[in-house]
């Protein structure tokens, strides 16, 4: 096994050095019936050259040579080259996570970075080390809510990506949180004549660009909650779109959560994914995750050190409030480095792209016989097309011509025949939306 | 300073860099993007101005390639990697990450591929959710897996959400989790937001779980037990059956926390010790980098009795052999993420173990399992064992022979990086007060293990001779020890311009 460096003999004579002549002996407090007798039945090892064929055979069933318009939580978008051979650097990618400062200055400074651009971008004051993905960032929002607001009733709009609400579900499911759904189906945004918040609400919980690619009237919303001493969540599932849309802050959110993979991270099936999560100073000791502070050293040194670790499960055993341990280091990383190589030009040239792009193509299909756009609402780069037969029928057409063109909403919204989701990123060239415009034509 | 007794580093340049914002020169452009091949129309006329952002996203860096490039280089050298040398974190299987399963995972077919593909174009992603699903099964002797967890914790809570709804299903939740003195931090914060009280179990004399107290507090209150096997003190729980079969008894699960599941791959299946639901760290024994923090994956494995409950949808054998997604999943705990996890770390996992198979994974254990227990032989004469007798993957000393000189673990920790190493695990276990908890891993060579041996012989050897060296170290970092009392008491979490002399402030004015 070319991963261990110890020969065969020189094992053999450490464990001798040691006192014993079998290797099975240092396995003697397992309990002998415990023990293995058999292989575990995986096969004989694979050679190097045979396991890249093997995958590489698999990964070419997959359809990546498609056209894609699929949006809906997972973008794609152009990744700048530098940012593998920078991720790459073993100093980064090997290294755990930064409990000893001394040593994981890097981490510790990316991190630090990191936060700060979080919070230009949401335009919040705070941001943590990064969450799993958006998904359990909305989660864990949801659970500090409760804790600042010490309410637990919540309101969310089913325009909240539908895989979100369940991992929402999943979460305060034994913690007794009364969840109201607040349906948008026909209108697009919020109807916050729809909306019943009260005083025992905790948060109203919206995405924008919403699951329909609508944008949100967050300012408004932002009021509604603050009436009520509820707070306002927002959830942007859509990274990219913080460089053309008034931020979530500028409008009045008390939580921000996002989904980061937009900046530089491969779709790889849904992940691994970075979570942002973002709030204000007055909630500092209720954030979950990591936090990276700034300090000195003896010497005077500038230094950062992960800091408000008294929040921490390991700390109050038995008084835990979340139980993430960890960020996603490397791939805050890699929107460290997205967000630094495009800057700020790039960041808002690119998201200008996609609000350009997705709107040509969305006038373009309107403009076919028995096409329009669901909603008038403004969009990002996502947009509802009404199609004239069943959207799941037209989306499975598109297919035979290698184009992936969107997301029939009946999967999650079974009244929404005829919405196909259709996503248009800046890698989208023109004639590449001309080819899907005339494919749905036919 | 004498530093004659440190052999495996000598000191080094380190380059100094400022903060990406401290660096920013406005008209720097580090990007390239197709210019736009659509008519452009102005932004106001596509939305109302009222949505647009107005505030230029000023503070947001502007740098040139070379400038990111140098930025990221330098800082990256301030870090220690598992490439850099033994690091040897407890608990944490501080392991090779090989680069071949890198590669696999940037293979573009995987790599571009969306997660909302229809399941016949996904056909190959599928297939490694399955194949890895089935190994994982073959490794833990349980029956069925799922790969969503996006990390130990999150396995964790999958777990006991899982028979907190079986058991609710049966008619009552119950009210309690037991778990172990010992137990990593996560185990009562999982079983905390599944609605759980937690309850600690003693350890007995051995480091094992009490059984007398574990007898006295299991009931039919008690909806599972949560147990790291072998424990964070690098032991085997010798009882482990008797143990399942008191939780059993009163209707109880039993959770196997598997982060040091390094220690039992190939040697013996925890479904066979009577485990009924576990989690295993793919970033640990699978060998996935830590990245600095993440990304992890946290699949847990399950008995028949608990398989309805796993998280939807399942990856299954369709009919003509096209695997396919099954949503239809009525006992299922939902969702804890949303796509199919974090499938790149998946990827990576897979190649590792058909990279080894079965007379790797098993050499792998074996090399784990000699490596601690030869470091803990050559220390034992140094440092307090305060649970002696072979280990496992994993040994934990003390710092009690060198607190008569006032020293530290912590101390002890600190020095180790000048000596060129990591520190250990000190956090916890928690019944071990002054914990140097130590986990070699079978990617150690016998050199590594020997310098490190040496260095905290050597560091021993200081204590005794002039503490005072001990309490400053580390001496060859970028920066010394940090206040982090400071830090947590005035928080500064993010940069900003300070007034007066922010360059991209005054020269855009």
């Amino acid at each position: 096994m070319r991963y261990i460096p110890n020969s065969p003999d020189e094992r053999r004579s450490m464990l001798e050095s040691i006192g014993y002549e079998r290797i099975e002996q240092l396995f003697e407090q397992i309990p002998e019936n415990v023990r293995s007798t058999e292989p575990l039945g995986i096969g004989p090892p694979v050679s190097e050259p045979d396991l890249l064929a093997y995958f590489r055979e698999l990964a070419s069933t997959n359809a990546t040579d498609f056209q894609s318009f699929l949006g809906a939580g997972a973008y794609s978008h152009h990744i700048p080259v530098v940012i593998d051979p920078l991720i790459s650097r073993s100093e980064f990618f090997t290294a755990y996570t930064p409990y000893q400062p001394e040593l994981s200055q890097g981490t510790l400074q990316y991190i630090f970075e990191f936060q700060t651009m979080i919070c230009q971008l949401t335009g919040m004051e705070v941001a943590n080390a990064s969450m799993y993905d958006g998904s359990t960032a909305l989660s864990e929002a949801v659970l500090m809510a409760s804790r600042v607001t010490r309410r637990n009733k919540f309101i969310i709009a089913d325009s909240v990506h539908p895989q979100y609400r369940e991992v929402v579900d999943a979460y305060t499911h034994n913690l007794g949180f009364e969840i109201d759904l607040v349906r948008c189906g026909q209108t697009g945004p919020l109807d916050l004549n729809s909306v019943r918040a009260g005083k025992d609400t905790a948060a109203i919980i919206v995405q924008s660009p919403n699951f329909f690619g609508c944008v949100e009237d967050l300012k408004a919303i932002a009021d509604a909650a603050h009436e009520q001493g509820a707070l306002l969540i927002v959830a942007v599932a859509e990274a990219m779109s913080f460089g053309a849309l008034r931020s979530p802050g500028a409008c009045g959110a008390d939580i921000v959560v996002a989904e980061g993979q937009s900046f530089g991270i491969p779709l790889s099936y849904g992940g691994p994914y970075v979570g942002l999560f973002a709030t204000l100073e007055k909630y500092i000791r209720q954030i979950p995750g990591r936090l990276v502070g700034e300090t000195r050293d003896s010497n005077g040194r500038r230094g950062y050190v992960l800091t408000l670790s008294t929040r921490e499960q390991h700390i109050r055993r038995e008084k835990a409030t979340s139980n993430i341990c960890t960020n996603q280091g490397l791939f805050a990383l890699m929107a460290t480095i997205y967000l630094a190589t495009m800057g700020r030009r790039g960041v808002q040239e690119v998201a200008r792209q996609n609000l350009q792009k997705a709107h040509y193509a969305a006038e373009e299909i309107a403009k076919l016989d028995g096409f329009g756009l669901k909603f008038a609402a403004p969009f990002f780069n996502e947009f509802v097309v009404r199609t004239p037969e069943r959207a799941s029928e037209v989306a499975r057409r598109l297919l035979d011509k290698k184009i992936l063109g969107g997301i029939a909403l009946e999967t999650y919204y079974p009244e929404l025949k005829d919405s196909l989701l259709v996503c248009v990123t800046e890698v989208a060239k023109r004639e590449a939306i001309d080819r899907l415009v005339s494919a749905l034509a036919g | 300073m004498d530093n004659s007794r440190i052999k495996k580093v000598s000191t080094h340049i380190v380059q100094n860099e400022g903060l990406l914002f401290e660096e920013s020169r406005p008209g720097r452009v580090g990007y390239s993007i197709s210019p736009l091949d659509v008519p452009e129309r102005k932004d106001e006329d596509l939305i109302d101005a009222k949505f647009l952002r107005d505030d230029d996203l000023e503070g947001m860096p502007e740098l040139s390639e070379v400038d990111v490039i140098r930025h990221f280089t330098r800082i990256s050298t301030w870090n220690y990697g598992v490439d850099t040398g033994m690091y040897p974190l407890g608990s944490c299987t501080m392991k090779y990450n090989p680069r071949l399963n890198e590669k696999l995972a940037r293979i573009e077919g995987f790599a571009g591929l969306h997660p909302l593909t229809p399941a016949p174009h996904a056909q190959g992603a599928l297939r490694v959710i399955y194949r890895l699903e089935e190994c994982l099964a073959k490794i833990t002797g349980l029956a069925a897996v799922t790969l969503q967890p996006a990390a130990g914790a999150q396995g964790e809570f999958t777990g006991i959400r899982m028979i907190r709804a079986c058991l609710s299903e049966r008619g009552n939740p119950r009210k309690r989790v037991l778990i172990p003195d010992s137990a990593h931090g996560t185990n009562p914060a999982s079983a905390i937001i599944c609605g759980y009280d937690v309850e600690t179990v003693p350890s007995n004399s051995e480091g094992g779980t009490d059984l007398e107290a574990l007898r006295a507090m299991m009931s039919e209150d008690v909806a599972a037990l949560m147990l790291t096997n072998p424990n964070t003190l690098g032991k085997f729980e010798k009882n482990i059956e008797e143990v399942c079969r008191i939780v059993h008894d009163k209707g109880g699960f039993v959770y196997m926390d598997g982060a040091n599941m390094n220690a039992l791959v190939g040697v013996t299946r925890p479904g066979d010790f009577g485990i009924d639901v576990m989690h295993m760290n793919l970033h640990k024994t699978f060998s996935t980098p830590h990245g600095g923090g993440g990304p992890g994956a946290g699949p847990v494995a399950v008995t028949p009795t608990l398989e309805p409950y796993l998280p939807f949808p399942r990856v299954f054998k369709a009919e003509r052999g096209d695997l396919d997604l099954d949503f239809d999943r009525p006992k299922s705990v939902g969702r804890v993420r949303a796509y199919m996890g974090n499938f790149g770390v998946l990827v990576r996992a897979l190649g590792y173990i058909l990279t080894h198979g079965d007379p790797g994974l098993k050499e792998a254990t074996q090399t784990a399992v000699l490596n601690a227990n030869y470091i803990m032989e050559n220390l034992k004469d140094v440092y307090d064992i305060p649970y002696p007798g072979p280990v496992m993957h994993e040994v934990v000393f003390s710092d009690k022979r060198q607190m008569k000189y006032g020293v530290k673990n912590a101390d002890i920790a600190k020095r180790l990086i000048d000596y060129g190493f990591y520190p250990p695990t000190m956090s916890f276990p928690l019944i071990v007060p002054g914990a140097l908890m130590v986990e070699p891993t079978e990617t150690e060579s016998r050199e590594e293990l020997d310098l490190f041996i040496d260095a905290m012989k050597s560091i021993s050897e200081e204590a005794s001779e002039d503490a005072e060296i001990l309490k400053h170290a580390p001496y060859s970092t970028k920066v010394g020890r940090l206040d982090e009392v400071t830090a947590a008491r005035k928080p500064v979490l993010r940069w900003r311009p300070k007034s007066g002399d922010d360059k991209q402030r005054a020269e855009t004015a």
